[in-house]
């Protein structure tokens, strides 16, 4: 599969990453190199093998129980408790009034 | 004082038996750190009033005759992926320089619980991208062994300052080898527990589905202790599995005789380095001589691993890095006029060039026409590579390895070569896929002087068995 300077624009567009004209070139080589290493995988036959994506749906879990019910200890109560405290988190903010966060304009006119 | 004979084992008894202080032994490892690390570059940040402050309520407490928890003033290091409250969390990168975390990681948690003292936030490669700790946003570790070479990555800053007597411990994170390889680069032990063997809340995410805290030690007796604090359900991440938690001190210390052994031959081909194959190899020697039963095995799959491990880890990372976007916390570029120019300059002049590469990586894998190609696929691979282990774990009860394929290499060496320097990573990506436990302990050095590592990948759940093996391999050739 090769990369061109297009299919770069369009994933960085949307990875939201400005790249600059260096990183861009820079990119189509990298991830040319990478994804012919990747390619690899198509060597594979894997049909009828099920995806994984995480390994821990088998350990800890209630055999007894199909589905979301085999992780009931997971699970808790829908009832709200305390989180962060507001202050201290809006300390972290770059621009804010202490209740909201401050961003330039969203809707352009 | 002398640091470097300090393992968790000797510094818990000192202090409990009151012959050594909590506050002078703090104050010690900051003069050892304050003349050591700017050659080596381990920490990022220091907790001087947090860790002396601690210090004092232990000493408070001994000064009374109560009894001290069972860490009480070990001095530990945290790998800064891992939040404090209070303390500033950077994951190495510049995108969150000045970021203060308002709450704590509970594996960090639960060792300032039992005692253990936090010197400071070690270095690492960038949001744990990297296989040399050299793509930290701020400055690369050197490797106490060899200025020269890289520690290894990405927990180097955490391995470093153990091998540097900087720390007596150190808690690093592993997705992909990141515990292991800088272990063994610079001469400790390291573990990778089982995936949900230990919470990840509080760990800054990378790849959800791979990522792991684990301990960094000198001993295997001391990576046991500090499992056994750090593991076991945790409310706080649902992904942290409901399965008791054995003793691990009384684990360690049963006969390993009997134990099976798988050697898989593709571990042991083409691109392992010579004095790494032998040192690799006089370990399994001794743990034959221990009683164990050596059996050829093979996991035909594993060179399908570091392609597998570099869809999934980077499209779960260009998920998880979405939310550094300038609005909440971290750098906001001051040159945006817009929404738009906030969210892709901020983290095209936060993120270092790894991290773009990855997140441009993850998110072309997971785009529209090439999901099922490679993500997906990559997901099919994940299952046969499990198979492997599983068919493995029929015939043998742990599977001994290498850790690297080589020593530590020079600074500088693989840095342009992205595909190079993930090709050091093909001994420990699989365990991180498939969810195995693992450890890595020092069998020796290269002719340089340079430490290698053997690593035992055991299964899920049983890090009884690695570290019972690993401790009595380590006794056996240290008693040498």
């Amino acid at each position: 599969m090769k990369v061109t300077e297009k299919d770069v624009l369009y994933v960085a567009d949307l990875a939201n990453l400005e790249l600059t004209a260096e990183e861009q070139q820079r990119m189509v080589k990298d991830l040319n190199s990478i994804l012919d290493h990747i390619d690899r995988l198509n060597q594979l036959d894997t049909t009828d093998v099920p995806p994984m994506a995480q390994t821990s749906d088998r350990f800890g879990i209630d055999p007894a129980k199909q589905g979301a019910a085999r992780f009931a200890y997971a699970m808790r109560d829908d009832k709200t408790g305390p989180c962060l405290d507001r202050a201290t988190v809006m300390k972290n903010a770059p621009d804010s009034d202490g209740a909201f966060f401050k961003v330039p304009k969203v809707i352009e006119r | 004082m002398d640091l470097s004979s300090l393992t968790v084992a000797a510094a818990r008894t000192a202090i409990a038996e009151r012959s050594l202080a909590p506050v002078p032994l703090v104050e010690a490892f900051y003069e050892k750190i304050a003349s050591d690390d700017p050659k080596i570059g381990a920490y990022l940040t220091l907790c001087k009033e947090r860790a002396l402050g601690k210090a004092r309520q232990i000493q408070t407490l001994a000064d009374r005759g109560d009894a001290l928890p069972p860490l009480a003033g070990v001095p530990i290091a945290v790998k800064d992926v891992m939040v404090m409250q209070g303390i500033q969390a950077t994951a190495g990168s510049k995108i969150l320089k000045g970021f203060i975390s308002p709450y704590d990681c509970t594996a960090v948690k639960r060792l300032e619980d039992a005692g253990a003292i936090v010197l400071g936030k070690t270095n690492c490669d960038e949001f744990a991208m990297g296989s040399s700790n050299e793509n930290s946003g701020y400055f690369p570790v050197h490797n106490p062994r060899d200025l020269s070479r890289v520690p290894g990555g990405s927990s180097g800053g955490s391995a470093a300052a153990v091998a540097a007597n900087m720390a007596v411990a150190a808690l690093g994170s592993d997705t992909g080898g990141s515990i292991r390889q800088p272990a063994a680069f610079c001469g400790v032990v390291g573990l990778l527990p089982t995936y949900g063997r230990v919470s990840r809340y509080g760990l800054i995410a990378f790849a959800s589905s791979l990522d792991h805290i684990g301990p960094i030690t000198k001993t295997v007796k001391d990576a046991a202790i500090l499992l056994r604090h750090i593991a076991g359900r945790d409310r706080a991440d649902s992904t942290s599995a409901d399965v008791p938690v054995p003793d691990y001190e009384v684990e360690i210390g049963k006969p390993v005789k009997g134990l099976k052994l798988g050697v898989p031959k593709e571990y042991f081909g083409e691109g392992l380095e010579g004095e790494t194959r032998s040192a690799v190899e006089g370990a399994i020697q001794t743990m034959s001589k221990l009683g164990c039963e050596i059996v050829p095995i093979s996991l035909p799959h594993t060179e399908y691993a570091i392609p597998t491990y570099y869809v999934i880890a980077t499209a779960e990372a260009s998920s998880n890095l979405a939310r550094f976007d300038g609005v909440r916390y971290g750098y906001r570029s001051p040159r945006a006029r817009t929404l738009a120019e906030m969210y892709r300059r901020s983290r095209d002049e936060g993120f270092g060039a790894e991290v773009k590469r990855r997140i441009m990586l993850g998110t072309y894998v997971l785009s529209a026409g090439y999901y099922d190609a490679y993500y997906l696929k990559a997901q099919r691979v994940r299952t046969l590579l499990t198979r492997d282990f599983e068919e493995a774990f029929c015939k043998v009860d742990a599977i001994v390895t290498p850790t690297a394929p080589t020593p530590a290499f020079k600074l500088g060496e693989k840095v342009d070569d992205p595909v190079a320097m993930y090709l050091a990573d093909i001994y420990t990506v699989t365990a991180d896929l498939v969810g195995v436990p693992g450890i890595s302990v020092p069998c020796g050095n290269s002719r340089t002087g340079l430490p290698i590592g053997v690593q035992i990948l055991g299964r899920h759940f049983d890090e009884a068995t690695l570290l019972r093996l690993a401790h009595a391999y380590e006794h056996e050739r240290t008693a040498v």
